[in-house]
């Protein structure tokens, strides 16, 4: 098993779909991430960014090339150390937050370790009551996701995201379904965890914005890294 | 609380309606399980004592007498002749008392009591019956069949020239309990006798002929001094009896007829409706295992993008089975609990609603814990493997399509 220091080395990775025709979605991507980066991976539709996502993810597997998470190569992996290396190492932020309606806020930012483990116990509460504090969600953290509005849905998902402080957290389009007002405030939040916990976030996104707001930007364009830049801050 | 167990729980609360179909379906079933298995069991149940009660399981007889010719062929002759059957005689069994002893320490018997059993007519005034006299060993016989349970008027008091008669018997005689009959033997010897009880044991054929008198008497009007033609046995276990009577005419050397071989056609009868109620109890889970299957199916479907985002953050297949099977064994216990208490409700108003002339149920129902528990049983067993199908559904689903098209 190969070993790298990195939070997440994506290597040479081709992703083609179709068995008569192939149509080549990703063609060659290499990408490599460092502890505590930010960066946002932006490109027009069908550029190969969510087949990247899911790929990073460990939600869909390269046709070829490689990729390591936290140091493990993720070639190899059977479903079941995929399923465990994705609990314990990556974090999910979705366009859509994606939270379970019949749970409330506490319930949803526990699942990632309680579907894991199996039970919850007084370790994995306290880390997500206090996450949910830190998202400014204390007094709604018994609420059901569906009595949430947007932008406290989506500060919900980034604490489940991160109730198990992983090494890198996906979001795709976090913001893509806020109004500009908590668009800004789900990105800061992310902004902070980033800095005061070091999380790596890599960031799927179309707003000039959050990119502007991130360390680094990578581009994509039919399934190739096309650009790869520091952003300055200003 | 496990992680399996509260997403199951939390998944029936919400889906309410879904639960309560299932439910509907489970407890619909069970209920029709448990009504027809308690009618059933209770028929039978009371065709087999209502045919025991009248009979022993096992009666022991002398073997058929058989012609042998004097002449027979040989490979190298052939010859011709006819060979009648030999009429049969009353005979009695050779040591007797040794053989009630010996088929008493058999496994599986409980009581043996020597008895005479031959053919007669009881006259009384104009009146003239065919009877079937019955020379009993009176403490031994109600270990066979406990008659007193079963008189209608007067005691049971046999010897020294009283006897019980059948209530039908006593009905064509125009006869009462201190009556007296004249009784002929087909030996014929003659003897008057005093009735001294009356019995009714539901079974025309004996209410119509039977006279129970002393073994004494019967010896004396059968010419048989010190014999008997019959040893009845009970056993404890009624189905064991046509095994028992091979085990006995084995060890005895005697004829063993057990009430299974007697009442052929009754047994065949019970197989049928055995059968009929089986094959009525599959249709009825594969229907139920059907509608549980369709139901959580919907639910996988409703819920695959959810289930797709537990699988992305990390929870193993084998949890999300679990919460389907746990779905489908949950609804399997209540709905097998509500369908038990339905079933047996509607039975036993059953049984009280028909009633015959004299006020005893038409159709008496058997409701038994084990038809509760393996009722129950059932119902789990079927949940849960009819929740197989959506929860493997459920496992397979891959995360990232399900998130994408819900």
């Amino acid at each position: 098993m190969a070993e790298r220091e990195d939070v997440l080395v994506v290597d040479g990775v081709v992703k083609e779909y179709g068995d008569v025709m192939r149509t080549r979605a990703l063609d060659g991507v290499d990408l490599v991430l460092g502890r505590g980066e930010l960066a946002a991976l932006m490109g027009p539709s069908g550029s190969g960014k969510s087949t990247l996502l899911n790929i990073i993810g460990l939600l869909d597997r390269p046709t070829s090339g490689r990729v390591f998470l936290a140091g493990t190569d993720t070639t190899g992996l059977g479903e079941r150390e995929l399923t465990a290396t994705r609990a314990r190492t990556l974090g999910f932020v979705f366009q859509f937050h994606h939270l379970l309606p019949s749970f409330t806020a506490l319930e949803n930012v526990m699942l990632p370790a309680w579907g894991e483990r199996g039970r919850v116990d007084r370790e994995l509460r306290a880390a997500a009551e206090s996450i949910l504090e830190a998202v400014g969600l204390a007094d709604r953290m018994h609420y059901r996701a569906t009595n949430l509005s947007g932008g406290q849905q989506q500060r919900v998902a980034i604490a489940r995201a991160l109730v198990r402080r992983p090494a890198l957290v996906l979001a795709d389009e976090p913001t893509g379904n806020l109004d500009l007002a908590s668009s800004a405030e789900v990105f800061e939040l992310m902004r902070r965890f980033n800095r005061e916990l070091g999380t790596t976030v890599l960031v799927v996104t179309h707003d000039p914005r959050i990119a502007a707001g991130c360390d680094r930007v990578i581009e994509l364009e039919d399934g190739r890294v096309v650009a790869d830049r520091s952003v300055t801050p200003a | 609380m496990p992680f399996e167990w509260f997403v199951a729980l939390r998944y029936m609360r919400d889906a309410r309606g879904q639960t309560a179909l299932i439910f509907a379906a489970v407890a619909v079933g069970v209920t029709v399980i448990v009504f027809l298995s308690a009618l059933i069991g209770g028929l039978q149940a009371s065709l087999i004592d209502k045919t025991l009660g009248s009979q022993p399981h096992i009666t022991l007889l002398v073997p058929r007498e058989v012609p042998r010719p004097l002449a027979a062929a040989t490979p190298t002759t052939a010859i011709a002749r006819a060979t009648q059957e030999s009429p049969q005689r009353l005979r009695s069994i050779d040591q007797w008392p040794e053989v009630v002893v010996a088929a008493g320490r058999i496994d599986g018997v409980i009581a043996a009591a020597p008895s005479i059993s031959g053919a007669g007519f009881a006259v009384r005034g104009e009146a003239r019956s065919p009877i079937v006299v019955r020379g009993v060993d009176p403490e031994r016989f109600l270990q066979i069949i406990d008659i007193r349970e079963r008189l209608v008027a007067g005691r049971f008091v046999v010897g020294g020239g009283d006897v019980v008669i059948g209530a039908q018997l006593a009905s064509e005689l125009g006869a009462a309990v201190g009556d007296k009959l004249r009784v002929s033997s087909s030996e014929g010897v003659d003897d008057v006798v005093t009735i001294r009880g009356i019995f009714s044991l539901g079974a025309r054929a004996v209410d119509a002929t039977w006279l129970l008198t002393s073994l004494r008497h019967a010896q004396a009007l059968y010419a048989l001094p010190g014999g008997v033609t019959t040893i009845e046995l009970k056993v404890a276990e009624v189905f064991a009896a046509e095994r028992i009577a091979r085990q006995v005419a084995g060890a005895t050397g005697l004829r063993a007829d057990s009430w299974m071989t007697v009442n052929a056609e009754l047994l065949a009868g019970l197989s049928a409706q055995s059968s009929s109620k089986w094959l009525i109890q599959f249709f009825v889970v594969v229907a139920v295992a059907l509608g549980i299957a369709s139901v959580l199916i919907v639910s996988v479907v409703q819920k695959s993008r959810e289930i797709g985002i537990l699988r992305a953050v990390g929870t193993p297949r084998r949890r999300i089975v679990l919460v389907f099977l746990i779905q489908g064994g949950v609804l399997g216990l209540i709905g097998s609990i509500a369908g038990a208490g339905l079933g047996a409700l509607l039975a036993k108003l059953f049984e009280g609603l028909v009633r015959d002339p004299g006020g005893a149920p038409r159709f008496p129902v058997q409701l038994t814990p084990a038809l509760f528990l393996s009722s129950i049983a059932l119902a789990i067993g079927v949940g849960l493997v009819a929740a197989m199908i959506p929860a493997r559904r459920a496992s397979r689903l891959d995360p990232a399509t399900a998130i994408r098209n819900g």
